[in-house]
């Protein structure tokens, strides 16, 4: 080989999403199911067995008409950094197959379908219900198979699955990097479904460590917060909004307690590497 | 047999060695592990490099650029086409998920001849030449009687090479009867018509406004050119430049910085009021109204009458009674109305909803009257005509042909009663029932839409059609409609075929798109152009000569000869030379101005207050003491209404209290709710005047108390299993409401109750 693995810098993927530019229209999970396989079934208004990787939910603020406002929230895996960034996320310290995993290099959490054998141990850790589990095998009726994706194995029955960060975009990007010689990937070279087809660019994406990167900015702005960090999972999925009652549903507060009183969401400078 | 401690031990320790050694309990542990994890049956998709392709979607009129993604010749995702003038680069979830449909159940494979009863689902496939020669048997055999104006053609626009031909054809056989599917766009273009003289495409130019102020326009729920809208989102919130009046929170009042909750209905009367207070304050662009428009003040006619103008009429609607109507205080609409003119570039939308339900003539005149008050015509930023395209062929056509093209249409557009409408598929029912002979129509051609679920009043639709005596569809998808043919000559998927799209409404360029075949055909289908020619052709005479080309593409290249090369390059042509008009040469109404008073109007009784635009409460159907709640669909970017269903992937989006187990969710305001004795997820009955639907409750403070709120586009009886039956179809629910100038349908909403199930 004339060409040898150098060693690239370490990274922390993660996404940022302007709550006040989402309009809930659908169109991140739709690109995701079809990026991903996702599966789905005979009766999709079954919501129970309906299984997804991002989810988009809507909160409205309670006051009573006309006062009432509406925010949604879409909910990939948060991709959990733990405490000290070193991966202690929930899902990851409760395998016990080493089927879901932190990749060390990006920081994304892994689900791997051959390892899992469905035990659902991280679906019950995961406090933001990002884990899915297939009681059925998945059905494709027609010539439904030919859409399928071939850069993302389809799973069985009786696995978890869940958001990847579309980790194998980052795959493909990082082989062609490497066959043009290159160590890094630009910002615009690794990007999920979902942050590419969000038509109205609410979602971006990027490496938290990189002040290059667009999500390092708004990862550390005012506006910035994270669902449940009381947990401190260290989640790398951002949020943005102006609004506080938003910020009031991401967590438990206590009453009198303020969402503005926290301190900045941004842990990520920590990371020792 | 006694069993004492030695026996007991070598039995537990016989046991346990034998159970390791021998393989069972192994090969039992290794079959669960098979069998709950079901490896060789998983599909293992082929790899391969990926190739992009451009082409343009149609499963709305929105009409957005795509980029597909194949492998191996199998179209794998979709995403917007980044340089597409229309849309750049964004989409909507129902474009990204059309693999769905094109690899899916619901597709027709073959042609099919029906040999059950109607609508029960039986099929004989037969071959293409036995379909066609079927179809041109029955329209030779109406011809021969002398009945050419019986046959009918539905096809959701009226613009590009398909609805060209088919309307060509319609115009070589011998038939009036080319029948749009309903829009707003019917209301918007007509009064485009009566007040600048111009049949064209309505264009808004949004991005260059300062101010939007939108008239329940569902701009994020799939009005316009979804992707378009989308796209444009964070423009309009981080400018602050959108207002919304609606009586329901939607996405769109969401994103607004204002959101105006007006009653339902009164949309009007608002529009009338900001005009009052406009001009009442000399806020009005003086040099438009006073040199490029009529009937602003009071006109004289030939014989000398006096007329009132527009200005007088606005005397009628001070802020106080307005807001008396509209429900909004007389403060709101005097600032309203001041940042409406004060903006530098200003414009007022209508089209409720989605866009499905043409709504009053009033209405969409006194929205565009706001928007000349303003000047704001032909300007950056404003309402621009876009000309149809014109480039078709001459044809000559025989006598028979020329006589069914005397008559009236069945539909009732361009009469004395309708003159100005071109098109009402929503008096089709009416007609065809109200006949007290044969039907009418004799011979019905589906080549777009899927009336029998998007037309109001489903079930009277559906007994107008049981009385049609031949009905072939021409649909992709074995949709309500085709359900119901007799004869079905499915068109290729737009995956899989050409086609261009002209200008989408709503957008101020002129564009040609060029939707094009990305994989292969997979089905025994055939172009619906393609089908044409061949029908014209075994009809023979004056009908084939009028189709002198060997297939569809060939047409389409020669038509389109001049923007070939960009179309196959870009995947689109902008006209180069496409600029709005100045005032002196934009209109073409009689009076060569924009006309306040609109003097082509249908205006039986001569009154002026009909033929200017006032505020006219629309009569809901059904009685206020029986039904005292008001039912108003609503739209959802998540749930596709149109004429092509939800595929699966889209009904995974919608939220578990908007569709859950099979029933749909209505939204009503917890006010309401502790009126009727609801809670969150109770089982109700929805009753209106055209029939009841099971739904469930979901409280949402974001409505307005008293309305009932469902969504549409969900409730589909066919397509396939993975459709069929989820929730309601709300269209079933209302009811055609005539406008009364104009016949199009203003019926917003119906009254309605709701009893516990």
């Amino acid at each position: 080989m004339t060409k040898q693995a150098r060693h690239t810098k370490t990274k922390r993927y993660g996404m940022v999403i302007d709550l006040d530019r989402c309009t809930g229209c659908g169109a991140c999970m739709v690109a995701c199911y079809a990026e991903n396989n996702v599966p789905f079934r005979k009766d999709e208004s079954d919501k129970m067995l309906s299984l997804n990787w991002l989810r988009v939910f809507k909160v409205d603020n309670g006051k009573p008409f006309p006062d009432t406002e509406i925010c949604y929230i879409p909910k990939p895996c948060m991709q959990c950094d733990g405490r000290h960034m070193e991966g202690h996320s929930p899902c990851v310290s409760v395998c016990p197959a080493v089927a879901t995993d932190y990749d060390e290099p990006t920081g994304v959490v892994s689900q791997i379908y051959t390892r899992c054998f469905g035990c659902r141990y991280c679906m019950a850790a995961c406090p933001y219900h990002a884990r899915k589990f297939n009681w059925w095998d998945p059905v494709w009726p027609a010539d439904m198979e030919k859409y399928l994706n071939p850069d993302v194995s389809a799973r069985m029955r009786g696995v978890v699955e869940k958001c990847s960060f579309c980790y194998h975009r980052y795959q493909k990007a990082r082989d062609s990097a490497y066959v043009e010689g290159r160590d890094e990937i630009a910002e615009n070279e690794y990007q999920p479904a979902c942050a590419e087809a969000c038509p109205t660019r609410a979602i971006t994406f990027g490496d938290l460590l990189n002040p290059e990167h667009e999500v390092y900015e708004l990862s550390r702005s005012k506006k910035a917060f994270r669902l449940l960090e009381k947990l401190k999972t260290n989640p790398k999925v951002y949020y943005l909004t102006a609004k506080n009652w938003v910020r009031r549903k991401a967590d438990n507060y206590l009453e009198g307690e303020s969402p503005a009183d926290r301190k900045p969401a941004h842990k990520a400078e920590t990371a020792s590497h | 047999m006694k069993i004492d401690r030695r026996c007991f031990l070598s039995l537990v320790i016989g046991g346990a060695v034998g159970t390791t050694l021998t393989p069972v309990p192994w090969k039992l542990t290794d079959d669960i592990a098979i069998w709950t994890q079901n490896w060789p049956w998983t599909p293992t998709p082929e790899k391969g490099p990926s190739v992009y392709k451009k082409s343009v979607c149609t499963l709305c009129n929105g009409g957005c650029g795509i980029n597909v993604r194949t492998v191996k010749g199998q179209a794998k995702t979709i995403a917007g086409q980044a340089d597409y003038p229309v849309n750049r680069g964004s989409l909507c979830p129902m474009g990204i998920s059309a693999t769905q449909h094109l690899y899916g159940p619901s597709r027709i494979q073959s042609p099919m001849k029906r040999t059950g009863d109607r609508g029960q689902g039986k099929w004989e496939k037969i071959s293409w030449a036995e379909a066609i020669s079927t179809v041109s048997e029955k329209l030779a055999e109406l011809r021969s009687r002398k009945k050419p104006h019986t046959v009918a053609c539905i096809a959701e626009s009226d613009r590009g090479t398909v609805p060209y031909l088919l309307q060509r054809f319609l115009t070589a056989y011998g038939s009036p009867n080319f029948i749009r599917t309903p829009s707003s766009f019917d209301a918007q273009e007509q009064a485009l018509y009566l007040t600048q003289g111009k049949h064209g495409t309505i264009g808004y130019d949004l991005a260059n406004a300062e101010f939007i102020l939108s008239f329940g326009c569902a701009l994020m729920d799939g009005w316009g050119t979804p992707g378009q809208m989308l796209s444009a989102s964070a423009d309009f919130k981080q400018k602050n430049k959108l207002v919304q009046v609606e009586p329901r929170l939607s996405d769109t009042a969401a994103l607004a910085s204002q959101w105006v909750a007006a009653k339902p209905g009164t949309e009007a009367a608002l529009a009338l009021g900001l005009a009052h207070v406009i001009v009442r304050d000399n806020l009005y662009n003086k040099d438009f109204v006073d040199n490029y428009a009529f009937g602003f003040e009071a006109w004289e006619d030939e014989n000398g009458t006096v007329h009132q103008g527009y200005k007088s009429l606005l005397k009628q609607y001070p802020p106080k009674k307005v807001a008396g109507i509209t429900g909004i205080d007389k403060g709101t609409i005097e600032s309203l109305a001041r940042k409406f003119s004060r903006a530098k570039h200003s414009v007022a939308i209508c089209g409720r909803g989605s866009g499905m339900v043409p709504g009053g003539m009033d209405e969409a005149l006194a929205v565009f009257a706001l928007n000349a008050l303003v000047g704001n015509i032909n300007q950056p930023g404003g309402v621009t005509a876009i000309p149809e395209p014109d480039y078709w062929p001459e044809m000559q056509r025989d006598k028979t042909a020329s006589n069914g093209m005397q008559q009236p249409r069945v539909d009732g557009a361009e009469s004395d009663r309708f003159p100005n409408t071109r098109y009402l598929l929503n008096r089709v029912p009416e007609a065809i029932n109200s006949a007290k002979d044969e039907s009418p129509i004799q011979a019905l051609l589906v080549a777009g839409g899927n009336p029998l679920y998007t037309m109001a009043d489903t079930e009277t639709a559906k007994k107008a059609f049981d009385k049609i005596p031949f009905i072939a569809s021409f649909s992709t998808y074995m949709d309500e409609t085709a359900q119901y043919a007799d004869i079905l000559l499915p068109n290729h998927h737009f995956l899989e075929r050409y086609e261009d799209v002209p200008t989408p409404a709503g957008t101020p360029t002129r564009v040609i798109g060029l939707t094009r075949p990305v994989v292969e055909t997979r089905h025994d289908t055939r172009h619906i152009g393609d089908t044409l020619i061949n029908i014209a052709g075994s009809l023979g005479g004056f009908i084939e000569n009028a189709f002198p080309w060997g297939n569809y593409e060939e047409f389409l290249k020669q038509t389109l000869a001049g923007q070939w090369d960009s179309l196959e390059k870009q995947g689109y042509w902008v006209d180069p030379e496409f600029m709005p008009p100045a005032w002196e040469e934009a209109f073409q109404t009689p009076s060569g101005k924009y006309e306040f008073y609109p003097s082509q109007r249908s205006n039986p009784s001569g009154k002026d207050a009909d033929a200017l635009p006032g505020f006219r409460q629309v009569e809901l159907p059904g009685v206020q003491e029986k039904m005292p709640l008001t039912l108003m669909p609503y739209a959802s970017a998540r749930i596709a209404g149109g004429a092509v269903a939800n595929p699966p992937f889209m009904t995974k989006t919608v939220d578990a209290d908007v569709i859950r187990d099979g029933d749909v969710f209505v939204e009503i305001n917890p006010k309401t709710a502790k009126e009727h004795d609801f809670s969150e997820g109770d089982a109700a009955v929805l009753k209106t005047p055209a029939g009841k639907a099971r739904v469930r409750i979901h409280l949402f403070e974001g409505l307005m108390p008293g309305l009932v709120a469902m969504p549409v586009g969900l409730g589909h009886a066919a397509f396939s299993d993975y459709i069929a039956g989820k929730g309601a179809n709300v269209n079933a629910l209302l009811t055609d409401v005539t406008d009364p100038g104009s016949g199009l349908n203003a019926g917003w909403g119906s009254r309605a109750s709701l009893v516990k199930a």
